[in-house]
């Protein structure tokens, strides 16, 4: 009898899976590369746009006018002051939605005559536009900073409860029913159970709302103010700035992806234990 | 004597009007102390339904589930569940899974010194006995199936109950690992004075396992037959081959096909493949 055929020859690439296999793995520097390339075009194709001339620059201002804005802007008309004052106004505004939907959105979640109670009303005021709450506000709140946060909550904070109450929900109830069969009291369940279980969907919560947060700058800063990016904005309409308007909108763009990463970042320092990662 | 746990004529339905599903019809059965008994049947002839009624985590519609001769109003820590998958505590190490009741209120009064020592000697005894000493400071993702079983287990175990609910809880293992789980069981039983009522698909686990095997047949989900294991207590895995296993194995296998409507679905399988042959 022969000896066994060795089966596997000895430099043969390991299998690879297709990255476009469905859930499909990419490397990290590939990951990186496409997205370059992904945020490069449209930059690409905005300079190839304008420096074609094809469309008046009063309408579509090319990459470097804008950049050359924006070093104006930070040099001669305080760009970090506008900054400081419109990150300040965006979190405060979230800041003080989580502190009051955080509990609500836990209440809402886990006991049914409170769902019954807020659920439907909250689903109710959050289709009505936080634009048009704009006027009401400045009537109730008045014109100062405490009206610019308070738009902004407006446009998080109905949302942001209904988000809560369905991650509070998401909990499996095989977690909660191992407790019950342990002896533990409502209050122990909510503190040892329901709120670690749903803490890495809680801050998934918050960082997309903070996202929206940062879409209602300019809404609020509609409001009297003399100072901030939104409020700039504004004023370059008023003046036909476009590049200025592109500029202050890149900028918001830019705030807000920064802080998106910084949340992805705690993400995954904060809960090691999750499988994925 | 008392019984363990007394089940009085429970009945449970689910639903109202057309929709109303009988998953339990007079249920009655006394489980003595320390007895391990098992309960088979077709799917949704009401096993998770019943185990869940003693957990306390349902209510019955009508009877009584007594421990102890006093009624079960709710879930407590008497009566530990171990669930078919999806109950370990994810953030906490295995180590601080099983310690978990420690932090109960139930469990932290009149407590001594010696009480917290003799509590942190029973988590690493209970690693120890399963096999989980190494794997201690991981977290359950980290695990296989069959470690996170015995960690549920352990956990369920820490605070001593004095019944042990377990629904299909090697359900998703593999034949091997369902065989080492079942000696462990078994050593467990020996250690810990434990009433243990264990709910399965599988009959021959529940033969092996079971001083008892209840048989449940469903629509209407009832209590068939009551089969007392021929076996002596302590059990090993030469016993499966015994006649007096194999003849129990197949008298409840026929019992369950006999019950379980199977005969119905095939003769809808002889007129479904009788109207192919017409379109041939
Ligand atoms: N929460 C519920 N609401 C409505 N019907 C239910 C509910 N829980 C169970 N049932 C029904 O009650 C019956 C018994 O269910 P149960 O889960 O107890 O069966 P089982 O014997 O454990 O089945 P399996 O072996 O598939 O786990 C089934 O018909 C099921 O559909
Ligand atoms: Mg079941």
């Amino acid at each position: 009898m022969s000896a066994p055929e060795m089966i596997a020859p000895a430099h043969v690439a390991p299998p690879r899976r297709s990255v476009w296999a469905i859930r499909g793995e990419l490397s990290t520097r590939a990951y990186l590369a496409i997205a370059l390339a992904g945020l490069l075009l449209p930059l690409l194709l905005w300079w190839a746009l304008s420096a074609s001339q094809w469309v008046s620059p009063v309408f579509l201002p090319g990459p470097y006018t804008v950049l050359q804005r924006l070093v104006q802007w930070w040099s001669e008309d305080n760009l970090g002051g506008d900054m400081a004052i419109s990150g300040y106004r965006v979190i405060a505004g979230w800041a003080l939605s989580v502190v009051v939907a955080l509990p609500l959105g836990l209440l809402i979640g886990t006991f049914r005559p409170v769902q019954a109670l807020l659920e439907p009303l909250t689903d109710f005021i959050r289709y009505m536009p936080a634009v048009a709450f704009v006027p009401l506000v400045m009537l109730w709140v008045g014109i100062d900073e405490g009206a610019k946060v308070a738009v902004i909550f407006i446009g998080t904070f109905f949302q942001m409860v209904l988000m809560v109450a369905e991650d509070v929900r998401r909990v499996p109830a095989m977690q909660i029913e191992a407790a019950q069969t342990m002896g533990a009291t409502r209050g122990e369940i909510i503190k040892l159970v329901i709120v670690p279980s749903a803490r890495p969907a809680l801050l998934d919560t918050l960082r997309i709302t903070m996202g929206w947060a940062w879409t209602y700058l300019v809404v609020a800063e509609l409001v009297a103010a003399n100072s901030g990016v939104g409020f700039a904005i504004l004023k370059a309409q008023r003046f036909l700035q476009t590049d200025k308007i592109f500029a202050g909108i890149l900028l918001i763009g830019a705030m807000g992806l920064v802080i998106d990463q910084l949340f992805r970042l705690l993400h995954r320092k904060a809960f090691p234990w999750l499988a994925r990662h | 004597m008392t019984p363990k746990i007394a089940i009085r004529d429970v009945n449970k339905q689910f639903g109202q009007g057309a929709q109303a599903v009988q998953a339990l019809q007079h249920a009655s059965l006394d489980v003595a102390d320390n007895e391990f008994i098992t309960f088979v049947g077709a799917s949704g002839c009401g096993k998770s339904t019943l185990l869940r009624i003693i957990g306390g985590l349902e209510t019955q519609s009508s009877g009584q589930v007594l421990l102890d001769g006093a009624p079960v109003t709710g879930p407590g820590a008497d009566r530990a569940m171990v669930f078919q998958h999806y109950s370990l505590y994810p953030w906490l190490t295995v180590l601080d899974n099983i310690k978990f009741s420690r932090q109960l209120a139930v469990n932290q009064k009149d407590r001594t010194s010696v009480d917290v020592e003799r509590a942190s000697g029973r988590a690493d005894a209970l690693l120890s006995l399963m096999g989980l000493t190494a794997a201690a400071h991981k977290y359950p993702a980290q695990l296989s199936g069959g470690m996170q079983q015995r960690v549920a287990i352990a956990r369920a175990l820490m605070s001593k109950p004095r019944v042990l609910l377990m629904d299909e809880p090697f359900g998703a293992l593999d034949a091997q690992t369902r065989e080492v789980m079942h000696d462990l069981i078994c050593h467990v039983r020996r250690l810990e004075q434990v009433t243990i009522v264990f709910v399965t698909h599988d009959v021959e686990e529940a033969i092996y396992l079971g001083d008892r095997v209840v048989l449940m047949a469903p629509r209407p989900g009832r209590i068939d037959t009551i089969y007392p294991v021929p076996l002596p207590a302590a059990r090993d895995q030469d016993m499966k081959l015994a006649p007096a296993f194999t003849g129990l194995k197949r008298e409840i296998l026929n019992r369950i096909r006999d019950t379980a409507g199977m005969k119905t679905d095939l003769e809808q399988l002889q007129k479904l493949s009788g109207l192919a042959a017409l379109h041939a």
